[in-house]
C-alpha cells in the first residue's frame, strides 16, 4: 500500500509515457496493415491515407475504444490476487507494456509481421502466471480470447466471400458491368456505414456522456447509413468516366468505382483498427491508473478515467503522422496484385467483423482478421495468386510473439518489483 | 518480405507475364507473312533479315517464360491451377519456336514457293496465323476472367472465342488439303527434294494452327464446368 501512496504519481507518470509510446508504435506500425490494402491497390494517394487514418483512427479509439479496453485492464488476470499486493499489479501492467513495446520495436526492427495483441496478450498473462500466480490468470477468458484469434479470421473469411460474390453476382456478370456498379457499389458504401456507427453508438457513446436507446440506435445508423449511400451516389454520378476505355478493358471503368467504395471502407478500416488496437496500449495503463486513484484499492467497478482513451488516440495519430508516411509509402512501391473491388471486399469484412468484436470486448489482431479476409476472397477465385508461405511466416511470428511478450515481461516485472521495493 | 506487413501475401500474378508472352510470341509467329512475301519474290536478303528478327522476339519470349517459370514457387495459391500454367505456357512457347523453325529451314533451303502455288499457300498462311492471332485475344482475356472471378458470362465470352479458334483450326485442315493437292499436281516438275521440304513446310505451317488450339484447349481446361 504504501508504494501506491509514495510513489502513485510517478507511477501514473511512467504507466501514460510507456502507453502513450506503445500507442505510438501501434500508430506507426501497424497503420501499414490497416491503410496498406487501400494504398497497394491504388485507391488512395499515401496523403489521403494518412489523413483517413488520422481521423478515423482517432474517432474509432476514443469512441469504440472502451470495451476492449476493460477487457484488457481488467479481463484476463483475477483482481482478488492483488487484493493485498495492489503494487504487483502496477508492476506487472507496466512491465507488459514496456515489454510488448520493445518486442514489437525488435519484430519491426527484423521486419517480422508480429501482432500488437498478442503481445500485450502474452505479456499481461505472463507476468501474472509467473510472476504473481498461475491461478491469476483468468484462463477461461485467456482461453476465449486466443479462441477468438482462431474463429475471427474464419469469419471475417467467410464475410468477404460473401461480399465478393455478391459483387460478382450484382456488378461482374451482368451485361453492363458499369451501370449495375453505378447501382449498387452505394449500398456497400451504406453497410459500411452502418456498421460503424451501429457500433459506435452501441458501445461507444456511453462513455461520452450520450445514451441512446437499442431502437434509436437502430434507427440513426440505418439513417446515417442511407445518408452515406446517397452521397456516395451524388460522388459518382460527378465523376466523369472515360468511356472509350469501356472497350478495351471493359472493367476499368467499374474498378474506378469501387474504388470510390474504397475510401468508405478505408475509413471503416481505420475505425476499426482505433477501435480495437487502441486498447493495446491503453489498458494496462487503465489498470494502473485505477489502482493508483482508488489508494491502492482493487475496485472492480470503475469508469474509465476520461484522459486515457484521448492519450492513447492521439499517441496512435501521432505516431502514423511521424512514421506513417514512411512505412506506407513502402507498401506503395511494392507491386500489390489488388484491385479495388478485391480490396474493397477484404476491408469491408475486415473491419467489421473486428468493429463487432470490438463492440463485445474481445482484443482480436486487425491483420490476422485482414489476412483471413483476403484469402477468403481468394477462395472465391478473385486474386492472382497468394503466397502460402508468407501466410505461414505470419502466423509463425504471431505464435512466437506470445511466449516472448510473456517472457520479456516477467523480466520486466522482476527488475521494477527490485527497483522500487526495496 | 520488405517489411513487417501482411502485404506480402499478395504474390506477383502469374497471368499478365502470359498475356505478355502471348503477345509476343504471336507477334513472332505473325512475322511469317512478310516473311514469306519476300521468299515469293526471291528476296533472301530481305527474308534473313525478317528471320533474325523472329529469333529475336522467340528469345524475348524465352526470357518471359523462364521468369515465370521461376516466379512460380509451389506454395502459391491461384485461382487456376498451377500445372494448367505451366502446361498453358509451354503451349505458347510452341507457337515462337514454330515460327522460328519454319522461317529458319526455308531460308536454309532458300526453298523456293512455286509460282501456282502462291495464292493457295498465303491464304493457307494467312489462316493458320489467323489461329495464333485467335489463341492471343482469348488469352488476353485472363485479367478479365480473373476480374470476374472465373465465372458467368466472361467465362462465356472466352468459350466463344475458343470456339471460333477451333473452327478457324478445322478451317486450316481443310486449306491444308486444298494445297496439298495443288503441290501434288505441279510435283513432277520440280526438284523432288525441294517437294519433300515443301510438304514439310505446310505441315509446319499447320503445326501453328494446332498449336494455337492447343492452347485454347489449355485455357479451356481453366475454366470452370
Amino acid at each position: 500500500m504504501d508504494i501506491i501512496n509514495t510513489y502513485g504519481l510517478v507511477l501514473i507518470v511512467v504507466a501514460a509515457a510507456v502507453g502513450f509510446l506503445m500507442a505510438w508504435g501501434v500508430g506507426a506500425n501497424d497503420v501499414a496493415n490497416a491503410m496498406g490494402t487501400s494504398v497497394g491497390s491504388k485507391a488512395l494517394t499515401i496523403k489521403q491515407a494518412i489523413f483517413i487514418a488520422m481521423i478515423f483512427e482517432f474517432a474509432g479509439a476514443y469512441l469504440a475504444g472502451g470495451e476492449v479496453t476493460a477487457t484488457i485492464r481488467k479481463g484476463i488476470i483475477d483482481s482478488a490476487y492483488f487484493i493485498d499486493t495492489p503494487e504487483l499489479l502496477v508492476f506487472g501492467m507496466i512491465a507488459a507494456l514496456l515489454s510488448a513495446g520493445i518486442w514489437l520495436a525488435v519484430a519491426s526492427y527484423l521486419g517480422w509481421p508480429v501482432s500488437t495483441t498478442h503481445s500485450i496478450i502474452g505479456a499481461i498473462v505472463g507476468f501474472a502466471a509467473v510472476g504473481v500466480s498461475a491461478d491469476s490468470v483468468e484462463w477461461a477468458k485467456v482461453g476465449g480470447i486466443v479462441g477468438s484469434w482462431v474463429i475471427t479470421p474464419a469469419i471475417s473469411g467467410t464475410i468477404a466471400y460473401l461480399i465478393f460474390m455478391s459483387a460478382q453476382k450484382l456488378i461482374f456478370d451482368t451485361d453492363k458491368p458499369f451501370k449495375s456498379a453505378k447501382r449498387y457499389v452505394p449500398f456497400y458504401m451504406a453497410l459500411a456505414g452502418f456498421v460503424m456507427v451501429l457500433v459506435t453508438i452501441k458501445k461507444g457513446l456511453k462513455h461520452v456522456g450520450l445514451e441512446i436507446g437499442t431502437m434509436d440506435g437502430y434507427l440513426i445508423s440505418i439513417g446515417v447509413a442511407v445518408g452515406v449511400g446517397i452521397l456516395g451516389r451524388l460522388y459518382i454520378n460527378r465523376i466523369k468516366f472515360d468511356e472509350s476505355l469501356d472497350r478495351s478493358m471493359h472493367y476499368t471503368n467499374v474498378e474506378k468505382i469501387f474504388a470510390i467504395l474504397m475510401v468508405v471502407t478505408a475509413c471503416c478500416m481505420a475505425f476499426a483498427h482505433g477501435s480495437n488496437d487502441v486498447a493495446n496500449a491503453i489498458g494496462p495503463l487503465a489498470a494502473v491508473v485505477s489502482v493508483v486513484n482508488n489508494g491502492g484499492e482493487i475496485v472492480a467497478k470503475t469508469p474509465l478515467v476520461w484522459w486515457i482513451l484521448p492519450l492513447g488516440a492521439f499517441g496512435i495519430v501521432s505516431g502514423l503522422a511521424l512514421f506513417g508516411h514512411r512505412v506506407i509509402r513502402t507498401i506503395g512501391k511494392g507491386i500489390t496484385h489488388l484491385t479495388p473491388s478485391r480490396g474493397f471486399a477484404a476491408e469491408l469484412a475486415a473491419a467489421s467483423t473486428v468493429v463487432i468484436a470490438s463492440g463485445s470486448g474481445l482484443p482480436i489482431s486487425t491483420t490476422q482478421t485482414l489476412v483471413g479476409a483476403v484469402l477468403g476472397v481468394g477462395m472465391a477465385r478473385g486474386i492472382a495468386a497468394l503466397n502460402l508461405g508468407v501466410v505461414r511466416n505470419i502466423v509463425v511470428s504471431w505464435i512466437i510473439t506470445l511466449p516472448a511478450g510473456a517472457a520479456l515481461s516477467i523480466v520486466f516485472f522482476y527488475i521494477l518489483k527490485a527497483v522500487f521495493v526495496v | 518480405m520488405p517489411s513487417n506487413s501482411f502485404l506480402g501475401v499478395f504474390a506477383k500474378s502469374p497471368l499478365k507475364p502470359l498475356e505478355d508472352h502471348i503477345n509476343l510470341v504471336n507477334e513472332c509467329a505473325q512475322l511469317l507473312t512478310p516473311f514469306f512475301e519476300r521468299v515469293y519474290q526471291l528476296d533472301w536478303a530481305g527474308a534473313e533479315e525478317i528471320r533474325k528478327e523472329i529469333s529475336k522476339l522467340e528469345k524475348q519470349a524465352d526470357d518471359i517464360k523462364r521468369d515465370l517459370r521461376t516466379n512460380l514457387p509451389s506454395g502459391l495459391f491461384m485461382p487456376i491451377n498451377r500445372q494448367d500454367i505451366l502446361s498453358l505456357l509451354t503451349e505458347q512457347d510452341k507457337l515462337a519456336n514454330k515460327a522460328k523453325d519454319i522461317a529458319g529451314r526455308t531460308i536454309g533451303r532458300e526453298l523456293q514457293v512455286p509460282e501456282p502455288l502462291h495464292q493457295s499457300f498465303k491464304e493457307y498462311l494467312a489462316r493458320c496465323l489467323e489461329a495464333s492471332n485467335q489463341a492471343k485475344t482469348a488469352i488476353n482475356e485472363l485479367d478479365e476472367l480473373l476480374e470476374a472471378g472465373f465465372r458467368g458470362r466472361e467465362v462465356n465470352l472466352v468459350e466463344k472465342m475458343i470456339e471460333k479458334l477451333d473452327a478457324i483450326e478445322d478451317d486450316t485442315d481443310s486449306l491444308q488439303i486444298h494445297l496439298r493437292k495443288g503441290l501434288m499436281n505441279i510435283e513432277a516438275q520440280l526438284n523432288p527434294v525441294d517437294v519433300m521440304f515443301l510438304y514439310k513446310t505446310i505441315e509446319w505451317v499447320g503445326e501453328l494452327a494446332d498449336v494455337a488450339e492447343r492452347v485454347g484447349s489449355r485455357l479451356e481446361m481453366m475454366l470452370p464446368g
